[in-house]
């Protein structure tokens, strides 16, 4: 074991690993955190707490992660390259380790412009793949980035990055997604699938070069609770693809939100099937709750 | 060149409230080039100003000249009498003009009529676009030519990140992804590899990171 990571176990042993993803709150309590935590312990592998995503202030990552940690759910901060230089990252990857964090997912970041603070400076001190590079260096080469020793308590980190099948260029995602491999992640989580196609196209492409065997891939679902939330993904969120056909079939329902969940576990027991997908992510955005039911109902829950 | 656009009108005309003679400088840099700060826009500056102050039923009083660029002390040395005569100084040139007026004349206040944005070139005839982030480490190279520093709104090095879709970047359908625009160029040129190769984090201190830079020439120098 590289890392002190219990979703780091789970996928070396071969077992389907689960992951959700929870938003901390626009204020200073955890009170929704430990709910969330105790909702969800034992349904899940793993739970990422997002790093003030859409650029929008929340409470901090590390400080929701530790809320989680305490409750019996083990975190995954997210990091950003957004907010931080290389300096306080490593010195806020070091502080984290030491309050129990294991998991860290490196990731660029949505860019402020539309967040809650646009007029901010953003740092992009290094890219996501630097950032991978830097948490792999602290934890194997025992070095900061600066190529300075870590004479002990090197913090070790089970290393995840993100994979986006849906941008741009299809054909260099694959390539991208090895050299964040090359770079030092152990693991990956994908962007939101609706189009499995695509996904499928990817996943190919992924086995011709190997890569599933270097990497674990936990594949994106996320349910969606409304053909107008659909629609909205399909029309304004850079970076997703959401197929005609998937909004039609939420149209045609009534009750879109069971439909919803329907697809999702209909993915989920999809992608299980992919050789070389290891798990899921599931991001119920603003739908955490609908996580137990979703695993529930995929059949996922294997304690 | 280095690109500026003019401040609003009212904004100028609040720097130099408590003022009854200006001297407006012009310069036949950058900034005339395009079109912000040369001679015919130093003019219509100081008639604005004058008609704006007379409404108010106030007098200003203008002098318009331009120094043939802000940036050189030996064109900015001749105007010494004009600024003795005004009580303040309006600058057309980037905020390198401004500056190196406000050093030359320490006695007197000069106030920017520009807003200094970028340093590019024209894309065509009134439309400029920013292509250097002058980070002091030109790595073109290795990109075919596109400056992912400043063309990138993260400036990421290992791009193109999860936003790009469609060749535009994640903040607006009218920006092209400049990592797109860098997978096109490199195929083009068949050396793709070259983005495959990790590229290890940029060392800023060549940037304005590392504090007002300078260059020195030997051979330049008196
Ligand atoms: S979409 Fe392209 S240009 Fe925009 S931030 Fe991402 S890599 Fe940079």
């Amino acid at each position: 074991m590289k890392s002190c990571s219990g979703l780091e176990k789970v996928l070396t042993e071969g077992r389907f690993a689960v992951t959700a993803e929870i938003g901390p709150p626009k204020h200073a309590s955890a009170e929704k955190i430990i709910e969330y935590a105790k909702m969800l312990k034992g349904w899940v592998d793993a739970v990422n707490i997002t790093d003030n995503q859409t650029a929008i202030v929340r409470l901090s990552s590390i400080a929701a992660g530790v809320h989680l940690y305490n409750n019996g759910v083990e975190p995954v901060i997210q990091v950003t390259c957004r907010d931080r230089n290389r300096i306080a990252m490593q010195s806020d990857l070091m502080g984290a380790y030491s309050l129990g964090m294991c998991n860290v997912l490196c990731l660029s970041g949505d860019h402020q412009k539309f967040g809650n603070h646009p007029q901010a400076k953003n740092v992009y001190d290094v890219d996501s793949i630097q950032l991978i590079d830097m948490v792999r260096g602290m934890r194997d080469d025992k070095k900061f980035q600066c190529g300075e020793d870590i004479k002990e308590h090197q913090p070790k980190y089970f290393i995840g990055a993100v994979a986006n099948p849906f941008a741009d260029p299809f054909e260099f995602r694959v390539l991208r997604l090895e050299k964040k491999i090359n770079a030092g992640a152990d693991f990956i989580q994908t962007q939101s699938i609706f189009d499995m196609n695509r996904f499928e196209k990817f996943m190919n492409m992924v086995r011709q070069r190997g890569l599933h065997k270097k990497v674990h891939i936990l594949a994106g679902v996320t349910p969606l609770k409304s053909a107008r939330a659909a629609r909205f993904i399909q029309k304004n969120v850079a970076g997703m693809i959401v197929p005609d056909e998937v909004i039609e079939r939420m149209e045609k329902v009534e009750d879109q939100k069971g439909e919803g969940i329907k697809i999702a576990t209909e993915q989920i027991q999809q992608l299980k099937k992919i050789e070389g997908v290891a798990g899921v992510h599931i991001m119920a955005i603003n739908w955490e709750d609908m996580v137990p039911e979703i695993v529930e109902k995929a059949g996922l829950k294997n304690y | 060149m280095i690109i500026a656009e003019p401040k609003p009108i009212q904004e100028v005309a609040e720097y130099i409230k408590e003022y009854h003679k200006v001297l407006v400088v012009g310069c036949g840099g950058c900034t005339s080039v395009c079109l912000s700060g040369g001679e015919t826009e130093a003019d219509i500056l100081a008639t604005s100003l004058r008609i704006l102050r007379k409404k108010e039923g106030q007098k200003l009083e203008t002098v318009v000249t331009t120094a043939t660029r802000q940036c050189e002390p030996e064109f900015i040395d001749g105007l010494k009498e004009l600024v003795d005569e005004a009580e303040a100084v309006i600058s057309l040139g980037c905020g390198v003009g401004v500056q190196f007026l406000a050093e030359r004349f320490q006695e007197k206040w000069v106030l920017p009529a520009l807003n200094t944005i970028l340093a590019g070139g024209t894309v065509q005839p009134g439309q400029w676009e920013e292509r250097c982030g002058l980070c002091g480490d030109c790595q073109l190279h290795l990109t075919g030519g596109i400056c992912p520093v400043i063309r990138c709104a993260k400036s990421i090095q290992n791009g193109p990140c999860g936003g790009s879709q469609n060749g535009v970047c994640e903040i607006s359908t009218e920006m092209p992804c400049a990592w797109q625009l860098i997978y096109e160029k490199l195929t083009v040129l068949n050396r793709l590899d070259l983005m495959l190769a990790y590229r290890p984090a940029k060392d800023w201190s060549k940037e304005r990171s590392g504090g007002p830079r300078k260059m020195k020439r030997e051979d330049a120098a008196l």
